[in-house]
């Protein structure tokens, strides 16, 4: 499937509108394995519509997107499949209420890769032990706080061994005292090694974490590159207006 | 796994406990005062009954302990009223199950994407329309006289009660699978998404994530049309069998007395009120769950 | 808790001073203080008679404004020697015993006068004398039953409200449970769609549905019960008397048995069952 050095993502192309709505105008992006690129950009530039596009939530109306090797926009294509080597983190957490995180972890391996029951349930727990929810596994999501509700989101996707993780602004409905703990358990999976594709508005932590920084703009990525130049000296005006309001709002 | 206990006349948000010590007072007065305007309003009632010129005569025709408990046990001219209601308990408990599970296949058929489901999906709409559109009596007496009329191997020689749980099971199916629908769609779509997102199939997603939830969420109107199920089950006595209302009327024609409907209504009630208390009791425990997972 | 308590406990107060106490119940009035010439009537002037609807033949015949048929014409030739005109009313079967004022002066619709029913309302003397008929469709090995005894292992219907059930629990005791219905034309469904092997109803009845409603079916027999049809009154209604008075008369000069053999004749000449 993949090759060593071939990219883990590609979109070419890559439109979607809603109705009469252009939300992607065309998007070409690639991105290494092993890559960590952060998607930066107002509200409403297309961040989210991109990710969910990658993971065929959301169907695309022009272009082509190749994941791992494998065109999962041509026809034919088994969508399940497909989505258990994307993992994706939403930022309203999705935790499955009726069910105790433990569940919530287990259900997808079980089901989707037809795991048995112990072996589901000990990588499950192998993984909330290293990321701090163990004394959590039997409790209901209502009972959790919101970081760790999304550490448990991020666990249950990675339980699913993905090729590649999309976070879409996984910090951003966090008590801004909870955010540092999300953080830095993705902090870990960058250090793991898992290519991610991260949209976020923590400017600071994409300046740490990102290998490069894509700049949204309506539906097109108007610049990108390492975040040592996109932060310090960007090119593009609209990329320098977006930043600068950013700094002014303390937020850099 | 829960600290506090549930039950129905518990307070589960602290917010709802009431304030702090000081208004224990107040607390108590209260429930002084609702308590002696309760019995005001009982005491004015019973004294205007009682007072009634045909207040005697009432009480002899309804109420007459003689004939309430003739009528309970049954006399070698009449049945007794109890035992008749084995049957609508009979008839409430098979058509019940039954019902869930017809239920929810149509209200799941109903909303299957994609072209090639197309026809599924009119049946399962057509369905909840046509019986939901025609009153149960009037299906009791197509299937209970017709379709024996029809003289159809096996499905024309069953027995009159069986063509009753038919007809309960048809119309009520339709109301019931309405009611599952608006627990499925009440689910936000963000749980569908985070399931589909995890790879799993759109079965899957319902089996496992989109139903657990919706039939919890529809719990009190579900039990709201079991509750008039209960009732419907006397229906039935039209296509012949003798259920409690039927025997109260069989009583009531033979002593002219009306004491056996009274039984029969009380036995209605108290198998309503059980089914009334396991409800909230439902309710109370799924509540908190429902806050979380989603912030829609 | 309390408060619940509280509501039960009233509930139940209430119900016991409705069932104990409350005024007096109605007294019994006497049969014989009624003047014909000057009857307590509900309406000045006319006799006020009721009876359900829809009204079958050859009990009634005509419309309810003017019945005839054979208790159309009991009621009519009551009234007539009264002097008073008939109106008409409609009284379902299950209301006619209710407790509190009538809104006629009585009800004339194959009522059975019973020692349990006399509890509740007053009765006139009787004015026909019933048995009981058994109708089976051709075809049915029910038809070839000639004593009680063949109908044992038959599946039987009966209106509910009639002295039927009472027929086929006491007198035949059927091996499967009698089915009870609504009306005689749900018994006739029943009937023809084979849910039932016969239907179990006044004689009269029984012959009308073979003669006009069920083709193809026979009346396998009659059993006469020492049952008698009477006309409901309020209890303590002192009418009750002058009725009574006027159907001696009718009863002693013939005029009853002319209006059964105008109405009947034809239905009651069937075999009678033996045991």
């Amino acid at each position: 499937m993949n090759s060593p050095g071939s990219p883990a993502l590609i979109l070419e192309g890559v439109h979607k509108s809603f109705g009469q709505n252009e939300v992607l105008k065309g998007i070409d992006l690639t991105v290494a394995p092993h890559e960590v690129v952060c998607l930066i950009g107002a509200s409403g530039s297309g961040k989210s519509t991109l990710l969910k596009c990658v993971n065929l939530i959301e169907p695309i109306d022009a272009g082509r997107i190749v994941v791992e090797g494998e065109e999962i926009t041509a026809p034919g294509v088994d969508v399940n499949r497909v989505r258990r080597r994307i993992g994706i983190v939403f930022q309203a957490f999705n935790l499955f209420p009726h069910m105790t995180v433990l569940q919530n972890i287990t259900l997808a391996p079980r089901q989707a890769l037809k795991m048995d029951p112990q072996g589901s349930r000990k990588r499950a727990l192998g993984l909330l032990g290293r990321f701090g929810l163990l004394d959590k596994k039997d409790e209901y999501p209502d009972r959790l706080s919101g970081g760790q509700q999304q550490r448990a989101a991020i666990v249950r996707a990675l339980a699913m061994r993905p090729g590649v993780m999309l976070l879409d602004e996984v910090t951003s409905a966090l008590d801004p005292e909870l955010v540092a703990e999300v953080l830095s358990v993705i902090r870990e999976l960058a250090d793991d090694g898992m290519t991610m594709l991260i949209a976020t508005h923590e400017m600071g932590f994409a300046r740490d974490i990102a290998n490069r920084v894509c700049f949204l703009d309506a539906g097109r990525i108007l610049e990108q590159g390492p975040p040592e130049r996109i932060f310090t000296s960007p090119e593009n005006p609209r990329t320098r207006r977006f930043l600068q309001r950013i700094i002014a709002a303390g937020r850099l | 796994m829960t600290t506090r206990g549930t039950g129905p006349g518990d307070r589960l948000d602290p917010e709802e406990a009431g304030p702090g010590r000081g208004s224990k007072m107040l607390g108590g007065r209260a429930v002084l005062v609702s308590s002696a305007s309760t019995v005001l309003f009982f005491a004015i009632i019973a004294i205007i009954v009682a007072l009634a010129p045909g207040s005697g005569i009432v009480a002899e025709r309804f109420f007459d302990p003689f004939h309430l408990k003739q009528s309970f046990l049954g006399t070698p001219s009449t049945p007794s009223v109890a035992g008749a209601f084995l049957l609508n308990v009979e008839i409430f408990a098979i058509s019940e199950v039954l019902i869930l599970i017809l239920a929810l296949v149509i209200a799941v058929v109903r909303q299957i994407p994609g072209p090639v489901f197309f026809p599924f999906r009119m049946v399962a709409i057509a369905y909840t329309d046509l019986f939901r559109g025609i009153p149960l009596i009037l299906v009791l007496y197509m299937i209970g006289f017709g379709v024996p009329g029809l003289g159809l191997a096996g499905l024309s020689y069953l027995s009159d009660v069986t063509y009753g749980i038919i007809a309960l099971v048809l119309v009520y199916s339709a109301y019931v699978a309405e009611v599952y629908r608006a627990g499925i769609e009440s689910v936000h779509e963000s749980q569908n998404a985070a399931a589909r997102s995890l790879g799993l199939t759109r079965w899957q997603s319902m089996r496992f994530v989109i139903l657990p939830q919706a039939v919890r969420r529809v719990v009190p109107p579900l039990l709201n049309d079991f509750i008039g199920l209960q009732k419907d089950t006397a229906l039935v006595s039209v296509l012949g069998s003798i259920e409690a209302a039927r025997a109260a009327q069989i009583y009531s024609a033979s002593e002219f007395n009306y004491a056996s409907y009274v039984v029969a209504a009380l036995l209605f009630v108290l198998i309503t009120i059980p089914l009334a208390r396991f409800t909230d009791r439902l309710i109370a425990r799924d509540k908190r769950r429902r806050q979380a997972g989603a912030l829609a | 808790m309390i408060k619940r308590a509280v509501l039960v406990g009233f509930l139940v107060a209430v119900l016991l001073a409705v069932g104990c106490g409350g005024q007096g119940s109605a007294e019994q009035g006497s049969k014989e203080s009624c003047d014909v010439k000057d009857p307590p009537l509900f309406k000045e002037g006319v006799l006020t008679v009721a009876t359900d609807r829809p009204a079958y033949p050859p009990w009634f015949e005509g419309s309810p404004e003017n019945y005839s048929g054979f208790e159309g014409d009991v009621a009519n030739e009551v009234a007539k020697r009264m002097d008073l005109p008939v109106e008409w009313v409609v009284e379902p079967f299950n209301k006619s015993y209710a407790p509190g004022a009538k809104d006629y002066d009585f009800d004339i619709n194959q009522i059975t006068i019973t020692p349990e029913r006399e509890k509740a309302v007053d009765f006139s003397d009787g004015y026909f004398d019933n048995a009981q008929g058994v109708l089976v469709l051709n075809g049915n090995p029910a038809a070839d039953a000639e004593s009680i005894a063949d109908l044992k292992d038959a599946r039987l219907g009966a209106q509910v409200g009639t002295t039927s059930l009472d027929f086929i629990n006491e007198t035949i005791k059927p091996d499967e449970e009698p089915k009870i219905f609504d009306t005689t034309n749900d018994a006739k469904s029943a009937l023809e769609s084979g849910q039932i092997d016969a239907i179990v109803t006044d004689l009269v009845t029984t012959v009308y549905l073979r003669d006009f409603e069920i083709d193809g079916s026979v009346v396998v027999g009659q059993y006469p019960r020492n049952e008698q049809f009477g006309m409901l009154f309020e209890e303590g209604n002192r009418l009750v008397g002058c009725v009574n008075k006027v159907l001696g008369q009718m009863k002693e000069d013939g005029t009853l048995s002319e209006l059964q053999e105008t109405w009947l004749q034809d239905y009651l000449s069937v075999p009678i069952l033996k045991e």
